[in-house]
């Protein structure tokens, strides 16, 4: 029996101390993990919870990320609820174990504290992890501050073992910007969030002798195609679990979760798309800007993958000038975020303009001034009728100014 | 919005300053924001922690702000870093030093014209006395509970002691003793 631990109603907690404590209510069996920065605390504090009988699972360190994700297949495969964190690196080593555990259909439980990639080498938040995650067949979610890292932690056990979903699901946070930043969190009580998540069912679990199965086997043309067809369906009919979990999430907290948010859109002409804790500085921008008689508004993407088209396109369509935000280096192409959103956006009748900013790399502050920037630029586009900048420009980069690509409309 | 900015080296806790000083202004009602700026900071590696305290949810995560406090809890760094970055007319500035106050303006020129602003006490030998190590960060938030007036000293003493409660009784009786004096002995 595990040792009580003492929560309050409200509680002051960085992102990677809340997404602990929802690892624990969610009694998580195993945990494997070389920890690594700015995800350490996650995986140090589990461990320190299994260590002070907090809660009855097994810790368990190993040589590598790679070989972190690979015990948590063994783990999740054996029939045990699992989870681990990463950042970085060490989602760039855990990459091809990634494809695994969704290929075998593993409901494992990934809270990825966003950094950058080196070189240079950097501790700080971007994107670049979350964007190398992105076709890896995980569902991903995005926290926007602590605690929805801890809201999000809970709902993604729920989503990915569902029977119908069986995927591994990501919970990315912003690295140090809400890793480490304490917060005003209101946590649910142990009985309260164990009974959300629910008891683990594991389907074909590997210790259940009487009924031997195989994981992990070898497929060739004959029919490679048809499981990976299977397994990017699974993805896309996840959408509507996703949607089921948000909503019980709601009833029993009263906070409100959706694939795309959307804040001050009813009338908004000129908007903001981001991800992670961008969104919450937009919000105070689009507000600033509603004073000055812009009607400014903010869309988010809180499930990055499976990718929300239809919502995206229905709260966007009515804007005049869109910006949308990436936080990854797009190495010779327009951000990965923006070529979605732009996508979405070609298929509604009212094709807005869609401009990229390329921002906040390695940790580069994205103030609130720089957005209110960006949202009279886009003010600009809408009052001129067309783009009047190059596409895809970069924001908060000192030196000369660097664009790419002019639009061929207008 | 209030905002505080901490200067620090890493190890002397300013970052467990500001998360306890966040924890103890929830208890209040009051939404808290603390967070510091270091990367792979060495012990001893200058830092900076940040407060926010806003009655409604903070959404603003930038590292930018203009700090209606200015924690100082290394006694050298007032000297080398540039404490008075964005500062407001209104700033308030607590320093930890050995000196007396007129000494130390008279050595720090950016804050001459401020007296009225800038607030001293030895947090470092406060609490070499009372918790037997340099851990400057109790103390000050003593000196801030007072030039703030945010709380009653009791209401605080109270709070902390929740915040410490994982700590040995002689480490928070420590705390304890060296908030108290530095409440007293700001100046």
């Amino acid at each position: 029996m595990a040792v009580k631990f003492d929560l309050n109603e409200r509680e002051v907690w960085d992102g990677n101390y809340a997404a602990s404590q929802a690892l624990r209510q969610a009694d998580v069996d195993v945990v494997v993990a070389y920890p690594i920065t700015p995800s350490t605390p996650i995986v140090e504090n589990y461990g320190a919870y299994v260590g002070n009988g907090y809660i009855n699972g097994e810790f368990v360190m190993v040589e590598s990320e790679h070989a972190a994700m690979s015990g948590c297949i063994g783990a999740s495969a054996a029939g045990g609820r699992v989870s681990t964190a990463t950042s970085s690196q060490g989602f760039a080593l855990m990459a091809e174990v990634l494809y695994q555990a969704s290929g075998m259909r593993l409901p494992i439980v990934l809270n990825v504290v966003n950094r950058a990639l080196a070189s240079p080498l950097n501790v700080r938040g971007d994107h670049a992890d979350m964007y190398l995650g992105r076709d890896s067949g995980w569902i991903q979610f995005g926290a926007f501050n602590a605690q929805e890292a801890y809201d999000l932690a809970l709902c993604a056990f729920k989503v990915g073992e569902n029977h119908s979903v069986r995927l591994p699901v990501m919970v990315h946070q912003d690295g140090f910007i809400t890793s480490h930043t304490a917060q005003n969190v209101y946590p649910l009580t142990d009985e309260k969030a164990y009974e959300f998540v629910g008891d683990f069912v594991p389907v074909d679990d590997m210790l259940d002798f009487s009924r031997p199965v195989t994981y992990g086997a070898q497929t060739e043309e004959d029919w490679h195609y048809e499981h990976k067809a299977k397994q990017h369906k699974a993805l896309m009919d996840s959408r509507k679990v996703i949607d089921e979990v948000f909503a019980e999430f709601k009833e029993i907290t009263g906070r409100e979760y959706n694939r795309v948010e959307s804040y001050d859109m009813e009338d908004a002409d000129v908007v903001i798309v981001g991800l992670g804790s961008t969104v919450e500085t937009a919000r105070v921008a689009a507000k600033n800007m509603r004073e000055k008689g812009v009607k400014a508004g903010v869309v988010a993407i809180r499930c990055f993958r499976p990718f929300p088209y239809d919502e995206v396109r229905d709260v966007l369509q009515n804007a005049k000038a869109i910006a949308v935000t990436d936080r990854s280096s797009p190495g010779g192409a327009m951000g990965a975020f923006f070529n979605e959103v732009t996508a979405a956006m070609y298929t509604s009748e009212s094709r807005p303009m869609v401009t990229g900013f390329v921002y906040g790399l390695g940790g580069r502050d994205f103030s609130i001034e720089e957005a209110e920037r960006i949202f009279a630029e886009q003010q600009a586009h809408a009052d001129a009728g067309h783009i009047t900048t190059e596409i895809q420009q970069f924001s908060g980069l000192r030196g000369p100014k660097l664009g790419f690509f002019k639009t061929a409309r207008g | 919005m209030t905002e505080i900015r901490w200067h620090s080296r890493a190890g002397q806790g300013a970052v467990s300053g500001a998360k306890g000083l966040g924890d103890v202004i929830a208890t209040t009602g009051k939404e808290v924001q603390a967070f510091a700026l270091y990367g792979s900071a060495k012990r001893g590696a200058a830092l900076r922690a940040y407060n926010r305290i806003s009655d409604e949810q903070i959404f603003n995560h930038a590292k930018f702000m203009n700090p209606d406090f200015v924690l100082v809890i290394d006694p050298a760094l007032a000297f080398t870093d540039n404490i008075i970055e964005n500062e407001k007319e209104t700033t308030k500035y607590i320093i930890t030093t050995h000196l007396s106050k007129e000494e130390l303006i008279a050595g720090i020129p950016s804050l001459q014209g401020k007296e009225d602003r800038v607030f001293v006490a030895d947090c470092v030998q406060i609490s070499l006395d009372e918790i037997g190590r340099a851990m400057p960060n109790a103390p000050m938030l003593g000196a801030f509970v007072k030039m703030s007036g945010m709380f009653e000293l009791d209401y605080f003493l109270d709070a902390m002691k929740r915040v410490l409660a994982k700590f040995p009784q002689k480490i928070i009786d420590g705390n304890m003793r060296a908030i108290t004096r530095a409440y007293n002995e700001v100046k």
